[in-house]
């Protein structure tokens, strides 16, 4: 393990520092707007100019992914650096420069698994935000039993053969490449899952959007017939996808506990409280006058509270070297907990002005809330539901036995 | 704020758990309350004093090692997995603090020490109604020629049956419900017109009502400006909720631990009855809620220590989950044993009697929360 001393920690602080003086124009440094989120890839279009000159200059120097290998792009930093890093854009309120399912799941997945040639050929380019990335692991029969899945792969000496269908592929119209879990051998469940990586513009791959509760959505359901994929494109071993897999969900689900979720409705949408000091009023004291609701929100604001300081405490924990355990099924259980309760109140506060749909009639920050409560109700399904992630921590972490 | 314990407050916590664990089993609550001890306990006062615990908030110049409200929530957390009945959270916190917050220099001088060595132990009496309101406060203190006449009456006071001192919260000015007006007096047990109640509480570790019938105290008793307690009252209160979320942390854990053992050792229908989903997913609801429990109490600690501007709000975090939680894992405990968890013989029920004290005492999850909201402005 690297040994910084405090002094060239303080140092790499003024180079950071100079460097994001120099380098992050001024409109990364306001609040992001949902409509300006970049996600890379060859779709990009860049609506905000200036993210395309900080992606660039962020991913020139690997800063997207600040703990990755030098040699592959990443930032070469340790960790004490890398939070130096966040520090200062922290400091500065800098927009995260790429938001990328590459960064979040494949990529260190992909480092830990992948082969040398792999690596030197994916990694590069997703630190750069070149490539955007889709996961490939749902299907129509294959959910919280996501080891059921059926989509075929057969050897044909030269190349794979893909045949089947993924659902809930988040962006899949939007990906360059997807990385995805296929099935080798039908003798066996979990020892029959490979794990393949291939580019989505391969002839026989498909993406339809889904249209949700909540109106239009970034998932789409994608088809696979005859499509070819290059050998060299196996991630691991045959038929030992399974651990792969694994390991890249609790990426996603810490990732996504880590404040990915959809379903807040983004930017502009204010706290329950102040939505009922509004619509319901206070009383001369200043207390909400609904004494019920205003009991709920601050139920909620405490669980939201305890919720921040378990992910500050299980920081501080794995940088003290001490166990952590399974975390993330924990957080990813009350994250979406926590984000659902506050959707609710939110809607609830609002009253009817939480209940319109579109049109003139109703604030924009109303309706996105109306759709952020309706997204939200995913919040427990994706990425492992609820209840799967309540067997995880029942198994894993407390020892309770498989019922036989 | 910190979540990682320093050495000396590991070994604090290692002594404590071990002293917990080997001398104030469950088995030791039970023979007190078998002997109607009432929670009275003179060899653990000692064994306490002896061990130091008594003065972890007193500073090392008042004879004490003052080492801060994180350690001291190591020991109370200790003493929660064992439901063990100690003066500590009365002398070593409240009482403690109180001095140490806002006592002359000749009151420190006089009490801390004594405080420090087990010498006296002390309880804070401040709630007359049946649910803490702190500042409803209608005792009153009068000023007379060479001091102050208290009359009126403070309710469940704990360890008020067995304290050496009291320290009283009565008004000097205005009326009930006033912060303005609060005073804070040194009263010891056995002043003329102090009556103590001794009243025998459901988890067998005993409390008192007070009756002040024209108690005179001279001038010197009373701690800090007249009329001005509220401001040292309110600060110490603060550390007594965090010690006993902390404490109330510890019962907790124990329970889910004695809980989480018998899922995996009782069978019915031939499987172990930890392999039913229906338990399974309560228990890792309970484990998230401790989880989630332990990191508030760990933020409230260390923000006391390092004097943080936020502690009253994260105060009644800490007690406001630590109540909820102390009650939902003591339910899930007695109904998890099913019908041994309803016998006397087993401990779910000690636990649940005991949680119902810890929730209540210096405001319950409702109280918090509306502490909470007008702290956050709605």
């Amino acid at each position: 393990m690297a040994f910084d001393a405090p002094e060239e920690l303080e140092a790499f602080r003024t180079e950071v520092r100079d460097w994001l003086e120099e380098n992050c124009p001024a409109s990364m440094r306001t609040p992001m707007r949902d409509d300006e989120i970049v996600w890379g890839g060859r779709l990009e279009k860049f609506k905000n100019p200036d993210s395309k000159i900080w992606l660039e200059r962020m991913g020139e120097k690997g800063w997207t992914a600040p703990e990755w290998p030098a040699e592959y792009g990443g930032g070469g930093l340790s960790k004490a650096q890398a939070r130096v890093l966040q520090q200062e854009l922290r400091r500065i309120k800098a927009r995260p420069a790429l938001f990328s399912f590459g960064l979040w799941m494949f990529g260190p997945a992909l480092l830990e698994f992948g082969n040398d040639a792999q690596k030197k050929r994916f990694i590069p380019d997703i630190v750069k935000g070149k490539t955007r990335w889709c996961q490939g692991y749902s299907e129509p029969g294959a959910g919280s039993d996501l080891a059921g899945l059926q989509t075929k792969c057969e050897d044909k000496g030269d190349h794979w053969l893909i045949n089947g269908q993924k659902v809930w592929t988040s962006y899949a119209d939007q990906a360059d490449w997807i990385f995805c879990l296929v099935r080798t051998d039908k003798t066996v469940k979990h020892d029959g899952i490979s794990f393949l990586v291939f580019d989505m513009q391969s002839d026989g791959v498909e993406a339809r959007p889904i249209k949700l509760i909540s109106g239009s959505s970034p998932f789409c359901e994608t088809f696979f017939t005859d499509v070819k994929v290059p050998k060299e494109q196996l991630v691991g071993e045959l038929n030992a996808g399974w651990t792969i897999a694994k390991r890249l969900l609790q990426f996603e689900r810490s990732s996504i506990s880590a404040g990915g979720f959809g379903g807040t409705g983004g930017s502009g949408i204010l706290p329950p409280q102040e939505y009922a000091k509004q619509h319901v009023g206070v009383d001369e004291t200043g207390r909400v006058s609904d004494g019920d609701l205003r009991a709920r929100i601050t139920d909620h604001l405490m669980y939201a509270k305890a919720f921040g300081l378990t992910v500050q405490r299980s920081t501080e924990q794995a940088k003290a070297g001490q166990e952590v355990g399974h975390t993330a099924s924990i957080m990813k259980y009350a994250a979406a907990k926590m984000n659902q309760d506050k959707c609710e109140l939110i809607v609830e506060a609002l009253g009817t002005d939480g209940l319109g749909w579109s049109g003139d009639g109703f604030a924009e920050d109303a309706k996105k809330a109306t759709r952020g409560w309706l997204r939200s109700k995913g919040n427990s399904i994706e990425g492992g539901t609820s209840e799967i992630n309540l067997n995880v921590i029942a198994k894993r972490v407390l020892g309770l036995r498989e019922h036989q | 704020m910190s979540f990682i314990l320093t050495e000396d407050q590991q070994m604090l916590r290692d002594t404590a758990m071990a002293f917990a664990r080997d001398e104030l089993p469950v088995t030791h609550l039970r023979e007190l309350r078998d002997n109607d001890a009432n929670g009275v306990d003179a060899d653990t006062r000692t064994k306490l004093a002896e061990l130091g615990f008594f003065g972890v908030l007193v500073p090392e110049e008042y004879d004490g090692v003052g080492l801060g409200m994180v350690a001291m929530g190591q020991i109370m957390e200790a003493q929660g997995r064992t439901i063990a009945a100690t003066p500590l959270l009365q002398t070593a916190v409240l009482g403690a603090s109180t001095l140490i917050l806002g006592g002359s220099e000749a009151q420190k001088a006089e009490w801390l020490p004594k405080i420090a060595s087990g010498e006296v132990t002390v309880a804070v009496a401040v709630d007359e109604g049946t649910h803490h309101a702190p500042l409803n406060i209608a005792t009153e203190a009068e000023r007379n020629g060479q001091g102050y006449t208290l009359n009126g009456a403070k309710r469940f006071v704990t360890d008020g049956h067995h304290a050496d001192m009291f320290i009283i919260a009565a008004r000097t000015f205005g009326e009930a419900g006033q912060a303005h007006g609060v005073s804070l007096f040194i009263m010891p047990k056995d002043t003329n017109g102090l009556t103590v109640q001794a009243l025998n509480t459901v988890d067998s570790h005993g409390a008192a009502h007070l009756h002040l019938e024209d108690v005179a105290v001279g001038e010197d008793a009373v701690i800090g400006a007249v009329d001005g307690g509220w401001e040292i009252l309110e600060p110490a209160l603060d550390r007594g909720r965090i010690a006993l979320a902390a404490e109330a942390l510890g019962s907790a854990q124990a329970a889910f631990d004695m809980t989480l053992d018998y899922l995996q050792t009782r069978k019915q229908f031939g499987q172990l009855i930890g392999s039913f989903q229906s338990l399974q997913h309560r228990a890792a609801k309970m484990f998230t809620e401790l989880e989630l429990t332990r990191s508030c109490i760990g933020a409230a600690l260390s923000g006391i220590d390092e004097n943080r501007n936020d502690t009253a709000e994260l105060a009644s975090l800490a007690k406001a989950r630590a109540a909820e939680l102390i009650h939902l894992v003591s339910n899930e405990t007695v109904q998890f044993h099913g019908g041994i968890g309803m016998t006397d013989a087993h401990d779910s029920g000690l636990y649940m009697k005991r949680a119902r004290v810890q929730e209540a005492l210096l405001g319950g999850a409702s109280y918090h929360r509306d502490r909470y909201a007008k702290l956050n402005g709605f």
